[in-house]
């Protein structure tokens, strides 16, 4: 299994070159939210080890927020973002980038402070890193070029079929898998399909991971007498602060709505990057620290792939503290429409998103962390639109495709190369095509 | 947390057509009007014959309704102060670029080839009148009366509707499944629904009531005075006048059908065979042309349901999950998937507990859709053009033969959470719920997406076969005008009215 990896580079903005920054973002363009996947400044499709990438400037229009608590913010220089998510890892992966898209990296960067033109770019870049605390993927271990065979797969499989609907259509499920077997078989060995055998997991991969699945129970289970310790006080304190944290939930102004939705919905994938402050104190700075690490361990460890919860829209997201951990930004990939994202979310995972979010300032006033919150529906959506930031470049590596797809995708694979098959899986196995 | 007390609803102040489809009342007519001079339009309104939602026995013989769009309010005097007060589409409108992609509306459906309702070129005002037949032009006349011509411009869109005794043009019976509004206010949200039940909150179709979620749907909320002291206080902000307590938004979209197109590929992928067009057209339905569904009934009832309709509305999906009796990308089985909140009807706190960590059904079709109770809609459109009948719609068309198709007309209170989101998610979706390559095979534009170039498919799964895939559907409906409107109460019209 190649396990997948992500990278986000951050860097403040030369305020004397934001506009050239905005404009050299644009020119990637083909419109808003569409990109031009082989632009000149930094081609992704030449990389089939990206699955997603995007360019943001941070423009959070809501640090003024904090003045609720009585307090001033401080003023924050503006940054850029550049995410991406790879197969194997994203160090190797910035290296091949910068081999090919060097130039054009350096252009971007240039527009940054603290940006040397002479300077190693990689090692800069590096310098720049700014690691997620969490982070889930849709499927770990599925490929690029995975994706891509197996969505080659099923177009084959489709057009068979199209051509041969009258045969096939009474067939017993096992006798059209058989069937479809030997057509993927001679298609293989013509060399019209591939379908790669999964490489070996990295054995340094494997180690680090069994020791982080091994090492934050272990190190909860030392501190268990402490954490019993001050978790009445940390229950007292976090429901205090729970009903007198101020709400700030006004609806969003309605040019700067509209023009999210410029970026919405060019495909069936859509980005989605929100930014805001933290509650201030140590209580929601650490509840936000515990609820993440929990939520990256869950993401990594115990979720069934192709779920968070309930939810099967979402290919990958992450959380990263911006510089420091007053501010954070959420940045995910979903499918669907902005709409179908926040009610999935509402009505699915609830919980989490109360979790996770509820440390922000202004969030809809949640209860015992998790309940409540957003099923204020109208206040949550505003709040979160409010926190949403348009996505100056953003890529993705297959279009028209969505995490559903993928997955229908892998299953029929799966199917064909399983060597037995009960009825019952058969049966399965053909509703899929 | 203390419950807002909701008192009892003013069926006085609540425009008719909230309540009642008028269906007795068959002749009826929409005009789209624009706004010439704000104080005569104001004098008009004062004095239209607007029909409230009061039950009268006998029914009446006319009824008229009005409302708004964004412009429209505008045009009126009122303030952005307060039109800001209303959701974002409302004001954004129908036809803005992102929405018009969201909702379908690309390629013949553009906005920009609409007959009305084009970007910034939306109508002010639509008035309804409905009445029986021999009444209807006296009636018009009389609710017309003198300022009529002071108040709107003088190219006003007349959109003349048709009674088709029930069915839609393409034949099928239409109007048969919808939801039931709780007016009693019986209704315990935000608890878990397990169980598809018909019955909605009313502020799912009321502006100033507890919506499903238990909440109460944004407004504009006026500050006290003069002008405002018509207006009924906000019930979770009694300091407040609430201009949009029983109101509600008015979805409107001049859907023209191809009944002849649609006809004639059902006819001709049924090899020819009227027998087998019918059931085809069925499949792509969800009914049959009669109105019957294609999964039995159940025995236990459906809250909510109609009695008169348990024939056509005591089922769920449930006992069909591999969609092989209803299709899933079946017409009404997008429109109104009729699940419950979790992919189980019964189940302990515990298991409640395992699905929603994401440990529940495997399957690849399991729990791919959202809880139906957020995006129901309440229809109340009418259809225009003449009937044709299967066998005469495969006959060539006559020249110049005028339109078929439907005024479809929806009322909710959240435009973006009921009517956008079913469009958006679930009839134009060419993903919708595991499938792909396709959207919904009646109203679908056909339109390619990047690396998505066929959505033109409709997929028939199979009973342990493979599933029949029928392919080159044509674009049977095209959309020719449309716009987001403010149903108000008639305390709101005469706050409209008289500021």
């Amino acid at each position: 299994m190649t396990p997948q990896s992500n990278f986000m580079v951050l860097a403040s903005i030369d305020p004397q070159r934001e506009a050239e920054l905005r404009q050299l973002l644009d020119s990637m363009n083909r419109g808003p939210g569409q990109v031009d996947p082989n632009n000149s400044f930094v081609p992704f499709a030449e990389f089939d080890t990206l699955h997603f990438a995007r360019f943001i400037i941070l423009d959070d229009k809501t640090t003024e927020d904090l003045r609720v608590y009585g307090l001033t913010p401080r003023s924050y220089p503006l940054y850029l973002a550049f995410l991406g998510d790879v197969d194997g890892d994203a160090q190797a992966f910035l290296g091949k980038l910068i081999r090919r898209a060097g130039k054009g990296l350096g252009r971007i960067f240039s527009c940054c402070e603290g940006f040397a033109s002479d300077a190693d770019l990689l090692t800069w870049m590096r310098q720049h890193n700014a690691p997620a605390i969490a982070a889930y993927l849709n499927t770990r271990g599925r490929t690029v070029r995975q994706i891509r065979e197996e969505a080659a797969l099923y177009e084959a499989l489709e057009s068979y079929i199209e051509k041969n609907a009258d045969a096939f259509r009474d067939l017993p499920p096992r006798e059209l898998l058989g069937k479809l077997q030997s057509l993927v078989e001679s298609e293989k060995s013509a060399g019209r399909l591939t379908l790669s055998p999964e490489s070996r997991t990295p054995l340094g991969w494997q180690i680090r991971n069994l020791l982080h699945m091994i090492g934050l129970p272990l190190l909860v289970l030392i501190a268990s007498p402490l954490l019993i310790l001050i978790a009445p006080f940390y229950i007292v304190a976090l429901r205090r602060l729970e009903k007198t944290d101020p709400e700030v939930c006004p609806m969003v102004d309605q040019k700067y709505s509209e023009n999210l939705s410029r970026f919405e919905d060019h495909d069936v994938t859509n980005q989605f990057s929100a930014m805001g402050s933290l509650k201030p104190g140590l209580v929601r700075l650490l509840t936000t620290i515990f609820v993440l690490k929990t939520v990256n361990y869950g993401a990594r460890h115990i979720t069934r792939p192709g779920r968070l919860g309930r939810i099967r829209s979402i290919h990958f997201a992450r959380w990263v503290f911006v510089a420091g951990t007053e501010r954070m930004i959420f940045c995910s990939n979903y499918d669907g429409s902005v709409e179908s994202y926040m009610d999935d979310f509402i009505n699915k995972t609830g919980f989490g998103l109360n979790a996770s979010f509820s440390n922000g300032i202004g969030y809809p006033r949640t209860n015992w962390l998790v309940l409540d919150g957003c099923i204020d529906e109208r206040k949550y959506k505003e709040y979160l639109r409010r926190h949403t930031l348009p996505t100056q470049v953003w890529y993705k590596a297959y279009p028209g495709l969505t995490a559903v797809d993928l997955e229908r995708n892998t299953r029929i694979r799966q199917g064909l190369e399983k060597a037995f098959i009960t009825d019952e899986q058969a049966c399965e196995w053909v509703a899929l095509l | 947390m203390g419950r807002i007390a909701m008192s009892e609803v003013d069926y006085g102040d609540v425009q008719g057509l909230v309540r009642f489809g008028y269906s007795h009342l068959t002749s009826a007519s929409y005009a789209l009007l624009r706004i010439k001079n704000a104080a005569a339009a104001k004098v008009w309104i004062h004095s239209a014959p607007v029909t409230s939602a009061v039950a009268i026995k006998p029914p009446p013989q006319t009824a008229l309704n009005i409302a708004f769009t964004a412009s429209g309010l505008r045009a009126l005097g009122l303030p952005d102060s307060i039109i800001d007060g209303f959701s974002h589409e409302f004001r954004g409108g129908m036809a803005q670029e992102s929405r018009a992609r969201q909702l379908g509306d690309v390629g013949n459906n553009d906005p920009s080839k609409w007959l009305w309702g084009r970007y910034e070129h939306e109508p002010h005002v639509v008035v309804m009148f409905f009445a029986e037949p021999d009444r209807f032009d006296s009636f018009v006349e009389s609710a017309k009366g003198n300022t009529w011509s002071d108040a709107f411009a003088p190219d006003v869109i007349w959109l003349g509707t048709s009674n088709l005794n029930g069915t839609e043009p393409f034949g099928f019976t239409d109007g048969i499944s919808q939801p039931q509004i709780d007016w009693e206010q019986q209704r315990q949200t935000p608890c878990t629904q397990l169980q598809y039940t018909n019955i909605a909150a009313l502020g799912e179709f009321l502006l100033g009531y507890r919506n499903e979620y238990g909440k109460i749907t944004d407004r504009p909320l006026l500050e006290p005075d003069a002008a405002s002291a018509v207006l009924l206080a906000a019930a979770d902000m009694p300091a407040k006048k609430d201009l949009g307590r029983n109101g509600t938004y008015l979805v409107m979209r001049q859907l023209e059908q191809d009944v002849r197109e649609f006809w004639k590929f059902v006819y001709k992928r049924a090899g020819g065979n009227l027998a087998e067009a019918g059931q085809l057209g069925a499949k792509m339905v969800g009914r049959t042309q009669a109105g019957d569904p294609l999964v039995p009934i159940q025995d236990g009832p459906i809250p909510g349901t109609d009695p008169r309709t348990i024939r056509q509305n005591q089922y769920t999906y449930q006992n069909d999950p591999a969609g092989v009796r209803c299709p899933f990308g079946a017409h009404i089985r997008r429109a109104n998937p009729r699940n419950g909140d979790f992919p189980e009807r019964e189940l302990s706190a515990f298991k409640k507990l395992v699905i929603m960590l994401g440990f529940g059904p495997k399957g690849f079709y399991d729990d791919l859709i959202s809880p139906v109770r957020f995006h129901r809609i309440l229809r109340r459109g009418r259809e225009y053009g003449s009937e044709l009948s299967r066998e005469q719609a495969l006959q060539p068309a006559p020249p110049n033969e005028s339109p078929r198709g439907l005024h479809f007309i929806c009322l909710n209170a959240n435009i973006s959470r009921q009517f956008e989101f079913l469009q958006n998610a679930w009839i134009a979706n060419s993903k919708f719920s595991g499938l792909t390559g396709e959207s919904d095979p009646l109203l679908g534009n056909r339109q390619s997406l990047p690396g998505c170039p066929v959505t033109d498919n409709f997929t028939v799964p199979g009973s342990s076969s493979l599933a029949g895939r029928v392919s080159g559907l044509r674009q049977f409906v095209t959309m020719r005008g449309g716009a987001y409107f403010f149903l108000p109460s008639l305390r709101a019209l005469r706050y409209l009215a008289e500021t």
